[in-house]
C-alpha cells in the first residue's frame, strides 16, 4: 500500500466526461491492498467504466461482503454510498437494497471466499432472482487476510505458496453463473484492462444480474510457480473468445469491419456490445454450448475469458414482481396507508 | 350420574385427524357462537405434519369474555380414533362425548361419568355422498350441524355463514347447507336438545373483532407503510408473511397499472432475508422480516451489524417452544433474552410485547417508526398462541392524522444548505445521528457503511477512544428509547398493594381472569403489563413500590424477570418466577394457584423464597 496521499487539485487540462468531471472524481480513498494487488487493477477498471459511462457517482450504491476485494469499494466512486456487509453476504443486502430503489446503480464486489464459499447461497439466489446488478468476484483463489489459505476456486493440483497441493476440486463461479440464469455472464483477467473496462462497461448497462469473474492475482500469496492464479500462469492459459466494444445509447454506430467477424448486441437500454470474435464460431448467446466450451476447454487448463454469455432482453427481479415505476423508497403516507375508512371495511368483515 | 349445566361457559374440544378438512369446520362452529352474540377463544392445538396426525381445537365458550385458555372439556368431540382413549380420559366428570357411532365400540370404552353422544357420521355420509373426499368433508359439517342443535345454536346463524363463504359458489352452498341439515334432524329426533350445555343469544361480544394475530402484525405492517418484506418458511411465523402479501393484493396495487407498492421476496434462508431487509431499510425502504426462534439464532451475524451500523430494521418474532426445533407447533416465551441481547459483542435491541391481535397490528405499524427513529433492529415478539389463533379483540383503529416518522434523515435541501453531516454525529445528545439515503446528493452526504468500528465521520477507525465514544453513543441511543417505545401499562386494584405481579405477552387475558379470581380469594395484586424492552422507567418505581413481586412468563428460565434483574438494578429476591412453559398456553387458573400458594410461603418463611417452580 502507498501512504502518499493524492494532491487534490485538478490540471485544468485534464480529461473531463460529459458530466464535466475528471477520472479522479471517480476514485476513491488510497487502496490499503499491498503494491501490485490485482484487485487495484480492476478498481481502476471500475473507476474507468464509470468516467466512461457519464454516470453520476452518486447513483451508484456499491457494496460488499469481508475480505481484501470487499474492500476495494473504499477506493472508488468516493461519492458513492457504499455498504461493506457481513461474510457473504453481500448478495442479500444488495438484492433487499435493489428492491428499495430500483433508480440506482448497484455493483457488488466480492472475492472468492465470499462468493464461493461462506456466501456460495447467497452468490447462487440473487443470480436466479434476476436482480438488476453488476456483481464482480475478483477471483484469486486464495484467502489473503488470513494469509493464503486455498479458497474454493483454488484448482485441483496447484499449489500454495507454503508447497501444500489442493487436493479439492475447485468451483467454477462462471459455470455456475450460467447454470444459476445470470443473464451477463464474462470472465477477464485483471492484467487485461482493454478486455476488462468494455466489459464492465456492458455489464453495468445490462438492465439484469450481471456476473463478472475476474481472475486477480494475489501478489503476497498465490503468485508463484504452481499456482493457476498467478500472473504468469493466466497470461500464458488465457483464452480469449473476443474482443469488445462498448457504445452507449444516443451514440452513432459506425460499421468498419469485416462482415462476419463481427456482431452488434442491442441491449435493452439501447447501448450497443460490439463484439470482435476471436473464436469464430463460439455464440454468447447459447447458454448451453457456452457450458460445454468451457468445460471443454477448462480440461484442457485454458482459462477462458471475454463475453461468455448474454440476454440483451433480460427481465429483472422488478419486471418479475410487477413493482411500480416510482422507487419503493420514494412511497409515504399517501401511496402506502390504506386509511381508517379501509380499516372500518375491514373490521366489519372481522365480525 | 348429574351432567354438566352450562349456559354459554364451557370448553368444547375437537379432536381430529390433521389434513380431513375439520379445520373450517371447527371455525364455522366457533364462528356461530360469536354471531349468537356469545365470547369464544378458540385454539388450535396441532402437530408438525400435514396429514394423518391428531390435531386439537379446543373451544372456550365463555360469555364474561375470557379470552385465555381456561383449562378442562366439557364437550369432547372425538372424531380422531387414534386419541379416543387420551380424549375420554381428558372430559371433565359429568362432561359430554360426542362421536361417531357408525361402529359399534366396546363399552369399556367409554366413561360412567360422561355422557355419550354417538351420531352415525360415516353411514349418514355414505348413504348421502359416493365420493371419497365428500364423504370426508361433508362429515365435518354434518358434525357441526348436530352440535348445533345440542347446543341449541341457532340454525340460521349456521346457515347465513356458510352462505358468506361460499358467496357466488351456489351449488356448495347448497351442498353445505344439506349437509348441516343432516346432522341438525338426526340429533333433533335422537336427542333431548339441547343438552345441559347450551348457547343463548348474548351481547358479550359487542363491536369486537375475531382475528390471527399473524394477520393482524402483517396489516400492521402495510398500514406502517412496510413496502419490502423478505422471510423464509418456519412454523409458526409464515402466515404473517403470507397474510402481508394477501392484504397486499387487495390494498397495495396502483389502480391505473395495476403495479404493486411492494416487494416481497422468500429468501433461500433466514440469514438472506434479514440481509435483505437491511439492504432495503439502508436504501430508505421501510422493510421487515417474520421468523421465528430458530431464525432468530441464525440471523444473529446480522442482527449485530444492524445494530452497530445503525441500520433500522424490524423483526416478527412468532415465538415457539425452543430450544433447537424443540416444540415447533406449541407456544413459549422463550426468545426474550435471545433478542434482548442479539449477536456477539455488547449489544440491546428493542422489544415489543403485543398482548392479542389488535395489538399485534399496533405494534406492527409502530415498529417501523421506532425503527426508523431510532435506526436499529426493532423485534415485536409475538407469540404462537396470539399469532396462529384468532382472538376476540377491540376493533382495529388508525387515526388519519398520522404521519410516518422517517427519523432523522438528512434531505438534498438540508445537505444542500450546508448542514453539517457525520453519519455518526450525536447532534441532539439523544444518542441518534442523522443518516442519508443513498443518491441523496452529487457532492454530499455520501458516506461508507460497516461493520467494522469508526469515528463520527464514518471513517474506519480502530481507535480506542473512536470506539469508546460510538459505544457510548448507542447507550445514550438506548436510553432514548425508553422513552419512546410503547409503556407499560398498570392496573390497580381498590386498595393500594404490597404484591405486584409483573406479565406480558399473550399471558394478558389468563392474568387479567387470575387478578379477578385471586380478588375472590381475598388476594389484591398490582399488576404491571410490560410492553416493551427497554424498560421505561415506571418499571422499576413499580418494583420498588412493592414488597413482593411475582414474574409471570411462559419460558423455562425466567427471562424477562433476568433483564429486570439485570437492567433495573433490582434486588433479585423481591421477584418470584411464576413460570408455565410446557407448551400449551397459560390459563388462570395455573397463575392462580402459583400466586396464592407463592404469597403464602412468603408469609410462612418471609422472603426467603426466589421461585415457585
Amino acid at each position: 500500500m502507498t501512504y502518499i496521499t493524492k494532491p487534490k487539485l485538478a490540471h485544468p487540462g485534464l480529461a473531463r466526461n460529459e458530466l464535466g468531471y475528471t477520472r479522479r472524481y471517480y476514485e476513491g480513498a488510497v487502496s490499503t491492498l499491498c503494491a501490485g494487488c490485482g484487485h487495484d487493477s480492476i478498481s481502476a477498471g471500475i473507476i474507468q467504466a464509470f468516467f466512461e459511462l457519464n454516470i453520476e457517482p452518486h447513483r451508484v450504491a456499491k457494496l460488499s461482503g469481508i475480505g481484501c476485494s470487499s474492500k476495494t469499494p473504499t477506493y472508488f466512486l468516493g461519492s458513492s454510498h457504499g455498504l461493506n456487509s457481513v461474510h457473504g453476504r453481500m448478495p442479500s443486502v444488495l438484492t433487499g437494497a435493489n428492491l428499495a430503489n430500483r433508480d440506482l446503480i448497484y455493483i457488488g464486489v466480492s472475492g472468492d471466499g465470499d462468493s464461493a464459499s461462506i456466501g456460495l447461497g447467497q452468490f447462487a439466489h440473487c443470480l436466479r432472482r434476476g436482480v438488476n446488478m453488476l456483481y464482480v468476484v475478483e477471483n484469486n483463489g486464495v484467502y489473503g487476510l488470513t494469509k493464503g489459505q486455498f479458497s474454493a476456486t483454488a484448482d485441483k493440483g496447484s499449489k500454495s505458496k507454503r508447497g501444500v497441493v489442493n487436493r479439492d476440486s475447485n468451483i467454477d463461479m462462471v459455470g455456475l453463473a450460467l447454470q444459476l440464469g445470470a443473464t451477463f455472464v464474462a470472465r477477464s483477467f485483471s492484467g487485461d484492462k482493454a478486455q476488462l473496462v468494455p466489459l464492465l462497461k456492458a455489464a453495468i448497462e445490462h438492465q439484469g444480474a450481471a456476473f463478472i469473474d475476474v481472475i486477480s492475482p494475489c501478489v503476497a500469496f498465490n503468485n508463484h510457480a504452481g499456482s493457476t492464479k498467478s500472473y504468469d500462469y493466466v497470461r500464458e492459459h488465457n483464452e480469449a473468445l473476443n474482443r469488445l466494444d462498448f457504445i452507449p445509447r444516443r451514440q452513432p454506430i459506425t460499421a468498419d469491419y469485416e462482415a462476419g467477424t463481427v456482431e452488434d448486441i442491442v441491449q435493452h437500454d439501447g447501448s450497443v456490445v460490439r463484439l470482435r470474435k476471436i473464436a469464430k464460431d463460439y455464440d454468447p448467446h447459447d447458454r448451453i454450448q457456452a457450458t460445454n466450451f468451457l468445460q471443454a476447454r477448462a480440461a484442457q487448463g485454458e482459462i477462458v475469458t471475454g463475453l461468455i454469455y448474454i440476454d440483451p432482453d433480460a427481465e429483472d427481479l422488478h419486471s418479475n414482481l410487477n413493482t411500480v415505476d416510482l422507487p419503493l423508497n420514494a412511497l409515504g403516507e399517501d401511496e402506502l396507508c390504506p386509511g381508517s375508512s379501509v380499516l372500518e371495511k375491514i373490521n366489519a368483515d372481522l365480525r | 350420574m348429574k351432567n354438566i349445566q352450562a349456559i354459554n361457559d364451557f370448553v368444547v374440544k375437537f379432536a381430529n385427524v390433521n389434513g380431513s378438512g375439520s379445520a373450517s369446520a371447527n371455525a364455522l362452529f366457533a364462528r356461530a357462537i360469536l354471531r349468537m352474540g356469545v365470547a369464544v377463544s378458540p385454539r388450535n392445538i396441532f402437530p408438525s405434519n400435514i396429514q394423518g396426525l391428531p390435531t386439537w381445537y379446543e373451544v372456550r365458550v365463555c360469555d364474561r369474555g375470557w379470552q385465555g385458555r381456561r383449562g378442562g372439556v366439557d364437550l369432547m368431540v372425538a372424531m380422531n380414533p387414534q386419541t379416543w382413549d387420551e380424549d375420554v380420559a381428558e372430559i371433565d366428570p359429568g362432561g359430554y362425548l360426542f362421536y361417531d357411532s357408525s361402529r359399534d365400540l366396546l363399552p369399556s370404552k367409554f366413561r360412567d361419568d360422561v355422557r355419550a353422544i354417538g351420531v352415525p357420521l360415516t353411514k349418514i355420509c355414505n348413504e348421502a355422498y359416493t365420493d371419497a373426499r365428500q364423504r370426508q368433508l361433508f362429515k365435518n359439517i354434518i358434525y357441526v350441524g348436530a352440535l348445533g342443535a345440542l347446543l341449541d345454536i341457532d340454525p340460521q346463524v349456521i346457515t347465513s355463514l356458510i352462505g358468506e363463504q361460499f358467496q357466488g359458489k351456489e351449488a356448495l352452498m347448497q351442498s353445505n347447507v344439506k349437509a348441516l341439515a343432516m346432522g341438525r334432524d338426526y340429533a333433533l329426533s335422537h336427542f333431548d336438545c339441547p343438552i345441559g350445555l347450551q348457547i343463548q343469544k348474548s351481547d358479550s361480544v359487542g363491536d369486537k373483532v375475531f382475528l390471527e394475530g399473524n394477520s393482524a402484525a402483517a396489516l400492521g405492517a402495510v398500514y406502517g407503510g412496510a413496502t419490502v418484506a423478505a422471510w423464509y418458511p418456519i412454523t409458526p411465523s409464515s402466515s404473517l408473511a403470507e397474510a402481508f402479501e394477501v392484504h397486499c393484493k387487495k390494498y397495495r396495487h396502483e389502480t391505473t397499472s395495476g403495479k404493486a407498492k411492494y416487494a416481497i421476496l422468500q429468501a433461500e434462508d433466514e440469514l438472506a432475508s434479514i440481509g435483505m431487509v437491511i439492504g432495503a431499510a439502508w436504501n430508505g425502504a421501510r422493510a421487515f422480516t417474520a421468523t421465528s426462534g430458530p431464525g432468530i439464532s441464525l440471523m444473529q451475524e446480522f442482527i449485530g451489524f444492524a445494530y452497530f451500523a445503525e441500520i433500522p430494521a424490524v423483526i416478527f418474532d412468532v415465538q415457539r417452544g425452543g430450544p433447537s426445533t424443540g416444540m415447533p407447533t406449541r407456544t413459549q416465551q422463550s426468545d426474550v433474552t435471545l433478542c434482548a441481547y442479539a449477536s456477539h459483542g455488547d449489544t440491546k435491541h428493542v422489544l415489543l410485547f403485543p398482548e392479542d391481535p389488535r395489538e399485534a397490528f399496533e405494534m406492527g405499524a409502530i415498529s417501523f417508526d421506532l425503527a426508523d427513529r431510532l435506526q436499529t433492529p426493532v423485534f415485536v415478539m409475538l407469540e404462537l398462541d396470539i399469532g396462529m389463533n384468532e382472538r376476540l379483540c377491540d376493533p382495529l383503529e388508525w387515526d388519519d392524522s398520522r404521519r410516518f416518522d422517517r427519523g432523522k434523515v438528512m434531505t438534498h435541501e438540508m445537505l444542500e444548505r450546508g448542514a453539517e453531516f457525520g453519519r455518526y454525529l450525536d447532534v441532539d445528545v439523544d444518542g441518534i445521528p442523522y443518516r442519508t439515503y443513498p443518491g441523496t446528493h452529487p457532492k454530499r452526504g455520501s458516506y461508507f457503511t460497516r461493520g467494522t468500528t469508526k469515528d463520527r465521520y464514518a471513517k474506519y477507525s480502530e481507535a480506542g477512544p473512536d470506539y469508546v465514544d460510538n459505544m457510548q453513543r448507542l447507550l445514550r441511543k438506548f436510553e432514548t428509547a425508553k422513552g419512546i417505545v410503547p409503556e407499560p401499562i398498570l392496573y390497580t386494584g381498590t386498595h393500594e398493594s404490597q404484591i405486584g405481579v409483573i406479565y406480558y405477552g399473550s399471558t394478558s387475558p389468563a392474568m387479567a381472569e387470575a387478578i379477578e379470581a385471586l380478588e375472590l380469594r381475598g388476594l389484591e395484586v398490582d399488576a404491571l403489563r410490560i410492553r416493551a424492552f427497554p424498560f421505561a422507567d415506571s418499571v422499576g418505581e413499580f418494583i420498588a413500590e412493592h414488597d413482593l413481586l411475582f414474574v409471570v412468563e411462559q419460558n423455562r428460565d425466567a427471562q424477562l424477570r433476568m433483564l429486570l434483574v439485570n437492567e433495573c438494578g433490582v434486588d433479585p429476591t423481591k421477584l418470584m418466577a411464576v413460570l408455565h412453559y410446557d407448551g400449551t398456553p397459560i390459563t388462570a387458573k395455573f397463575i392462580t394457584r402459583e400466586i396464592s400458594e407463592g404469597i403464602a410461603a412468603v408469609i410462612e418463611a418471609p422472603m426467603r423464597s426466589t421461585g415457585t417452580q
